[in-house]
């Protein structure tokens, strides 16, 4: 009992930086994609009314009584560029919309409606004041329903986003399409690489390994641009292809900068995910069994897909599940090597981190993405079971 | 006491690691274009106040400011940053707001504010340089050259794959012109959905040979290996490929689309007073205009444009004529509407990706 608890001791400070460093973290992040507070912290008075109000009746008199004075407030304090850009995210415009109106708000006289009615028609719209009721929220769907191509309304209803900007369930696919074909390419090529690692004398395969691993040890940038160095229009491969007469000098393949070089630069790059739990399972595989099912008088074939291929399932499982996961959050050999057809969802929420600042999609899309991640791994486990993966 | 002392120590230990007081860190796009802000302003600055600046390099976006302040630990002074996030830092409340009227006055006492080019002043931004987005070709490459936007677009005249920036910026009003929309009304069109229906329908004419760059080192590279034929790219970077490398690379001026780069000072910098010294200094047209001799950026006064000379490598270059605001240069010029911009980035860069992956 007492070494138990001396065991479980010794384990604390990781479980705590494990919580401090990574928990917290993603908690606090995933928080940010429903929560958002700009509006209301800021619009004090419209607020309530605008929570209060249907989001279908007519708006009231009252209602922009009380914009028009958070208006002024704001203004005053400076924080009216962060609400504008806030409801801009729901209404295209409504930025400059709000930035000029509340350069003029303390001049308005009532009635408000009126008034800011002559001032920007846009006030008049129902639209306008659904946006408002959505950003109003402290705890908003919009950024979640954003995230897989919803629209969420002011009225309450959630409808599917316009046809012209729907991207992020396409893009999500194809993270999925990629990361399998990515991990069907790394298993069928690490499997034969783990094979001949297991069965050579311990001198060649400390050798073998070392070549595994050496571009394991390189940056993934230095290898993603060695890549391109290798694929492009006029790089060594298709130099090669000229040279030797397959194709003509004017039809060069176009190997990088769209999904292809995706492929392949993932693929190199992941391998050794692969080949190391493989090459750890396999080399428990005693070699009797194969040789006793020859004895019993099974071809080859028969041999390796009876006997031995089931004995490294716990590896193929591994290997799979590492390289699945680890590919549907690359982005930066993505960004470099995938052109328009090779890109995927996280390159995306790089964007909204990088560019545009709209944290709280990025927040939402990273969670749809650990979901979806998870429910793969849930019904991978109901397939094959995890306690069948074995990592050596 | 000693604990304090410790502390202290431990405190100063840690300070000196990252930067004393006094040290002005500037963050900027590194490459070419640090290299003549060092020059044309952190050299002289240093010598002529003992202050030392710390240079350090992004790649753009605002998220390291952002971060830096929502944290309440600001390390960066001053950011040299574009149009777009100008607006937006500043809307965010990430930058300091500067009141123009610190500005030093033009050499013939024009006040800045009048003597500054339209658009280069915002609330929290003093306007440093005016560059522009234009497309270039390889002279080896392409033969006859082609001179206007409707020859980017004109894939039977010009055969071959385009370079395009991956953004909808600058590729939209380079449609609509090419379209037949004149220069000064591109924005008028684009406020419309009608007119953004048309940007998206020209270019879908050429999207099948189109490769999208993203880093503004790529376009010159592109165009030497031969990948594409033509390319947009940022005028410095090809003057640069020309001038520095003897590159046989050629621009197009026309539709080119101006854009500036911005000074801020990040919200809460630890060293207010010297980076408002700092701006001042560096908005001294004498000063703006030696930087112009080092890359091809158009001051973003008008009293330093006078003054700008040669090349610094190459006195028989003169760098007028390379500059995007030479009155040449200018004739089908767009001026880049920030503001449209900033209220339409969002809805648009949504319709721009969705296009693509289609």
């Amino acid at each position: 009992m007492v070494r138990r608890l001396r065991a479980l001791g010794l384990t604390i400070p990781l479980l705590a930086f494990l919580f401090a460093a990574f928990i917290i973290p993603v908690l606090v992040f995933l928080w940010q994609g429903v929560h958002d507070d700009t509006y209301a912290r800021y619009m004090s008075h419209s607020t309530p009314v605008l929570e209060a109000w249907d989001g279908v009746s007519e708006p009231t008199e009252a209602m922009y009584a009380a914009l028009q004075k958070d208006l002024v407030q704001a203004r005053k304090d400076k924080t009216v560029g962060k609400v504008a850009t806030r409801v801009n995210r729901e209404l295209p415009g409504g930025r400059s919309l709000f930035t000029s109106t509340a350069r003029r708000a303390a001049r308005l006289e009532a009635p408000y409606r009126e008034a800011m009615i002559d001032l920007k028609p846009a006030w008049g719209r129902l639209e306008t004041w659904q946006a408002l009721r959505v950003a109003a929220a402290r705890y908003t769907p919009t950024y979640l329903a954003a995230s897989v191509d919803l629209k969420y309304s002011g009225d309450g209803s959630i409808r599917r986003q316009d046809e012209k900007r729907r991207i992020h369930l396409t893009l999500f696919w194809r993270t999925i399409e990629i990361s399998a074909l990515v991990t069907i390419f790394c298993l069928l090529l690490g499997y034969p690489v783990a094979y001949l690692l297991s069965n050579l004398p311990q001198r060649s395969t400390n050798l073998l390994l070392i070549l595994v691993l050496l571009p394991f040890w390189t940056s993934i940038l230095v290898r993603t641009t060695a890549w391109i160095a290798i694929l492009q229009g006029n790089g060594v491969l298709n130099d090669l292809f000229v040279a030797f007469g397959v194709i003509g000098d004017d039809s060069r393949f176009s190997m990088v900068y769209n999904r292809t070089g995706t492929l392949v630069a993932m693929t190199h790059i992941l391998l050794p995910f692969m080949i190391l739990p493989l090459y750890a399972v396999m080399r428990t595989v005693p070699k009797a069994y194969v040789q006793a099912a020859h004895s019993l008088g099974a071809n080859g074939w028969i041999a390796f897909w009876r006997i031995y291929l089931p004995q490294t399932l716990p590896g193929i499982g591994a290997g799979v599940v590492l390289v699945f996961i680890l590919a549907t959050g690359y982005y930066i050999t993505p960004a470099l090597v995938g052109g328009q057809d090779g890109q995927m969802i996280s390159n995306l929420i790089d964007f909204h981190m990088r560019r545009s600042l709209n944290w709280p999609l990025a927040a939402a899309m990273g969670f749809v993405l650990l979901v979806l991640v998870m429910f793969l791994y849930w019904l991978y486990d109901r397939v094959s079971g995890i306690d069948r993966m074995r990592l050596g | 006491m000693k604990p304090f002392a410790f502390l202290y120590a431990a405190g100063l230990c840690f300070a000196a690691t990252t930067a004393s007081a006094g040290d002005l860190t500037i963050v900027s796009w590194g490459g070419a274009y640090t290299k003549s802000q060092t020059e044309a302003y952190f050299k002289p600055w240093m010598a002529s106040t003992g202050y030392r600046i710390l240079s350090e390099d992004y790649s753009g976006g605002l998220s390291e400011v952002k971060a830096q302040v929502e944290a309440g630990n600001v390390t960066w002074d001053i950011v040299d940053v574009e149009d777009a996030e100008a607006i937006l830092g500043c809307d965010e409340g990430l930058f300091e707001e500067i009141d123009p009227a610190i500005l030093p006055a033009a050499p013939d006492g024009t006040p800045a504010e009048e003597d500054f080019l339209e658009g280069t002043l915002g609330d929290c931004a003093i306007g440093t340089v005016v560059w522009s987005t234009a497309y270039a070709y390889n002279r080896e490459r392409l033969l006859p050259p082609p001179s206007t936007i409707r020859d980017f677009f004109d894939l039977e005249k010009f055969p071959g794959r385009r370079g395009m920036r991956k953004t909808p910026r600058v590729n939209l009003e380079m449609a609509l012109v090419a379209d037949g929309v004149p220069a000064d009304q591109v924005y008028e069109v684009m406020a419309t959905p009608e007119g953004i229906d048309r940007a998206f329908a020209k270019l879908d004419s050429i999207k099948e040979h189109v490769l999208w760059w993203e880093v503004g080192a790529q376009p010159p590279q592109l165009l030497i290996d031969g990948e594409v034929v033509m390319s947009t790219a940022y005028n410095g970077r090809i003057f640069n490929a020309i001038a520095a490398e003897g590159q046989p690379l050629s621009m197009v001026w026309d539709a080119q689309v101006l854009a500036g780069d911005n000074w801020a000072i990040v919200k809460g910098a630890p060293n207010l007073e010297l980076a408002l010294d700092f701006l001042r200094f560096a908005s001294m047209s004498e000063n703006m205009a030696v930087q112009a001799s080092w890359i091809s950026y158009s001051p973003a006064r008008r009293s330093a444009s006078e003054r700008v000379g040669s090349y610094h490598a190459d006195p028989n270059l003169k760098m007028g004529p390379h500059l995007p605001t030479w009155p040449d240069n200018m004739k089908t010029a767009i001026r880049n509407d920030a503001e449209f911009w900033a209220d339409h980035i969002d809805e648009l860069n949504e319709r721009f990706n969705a296009w693509l992956i289609k």
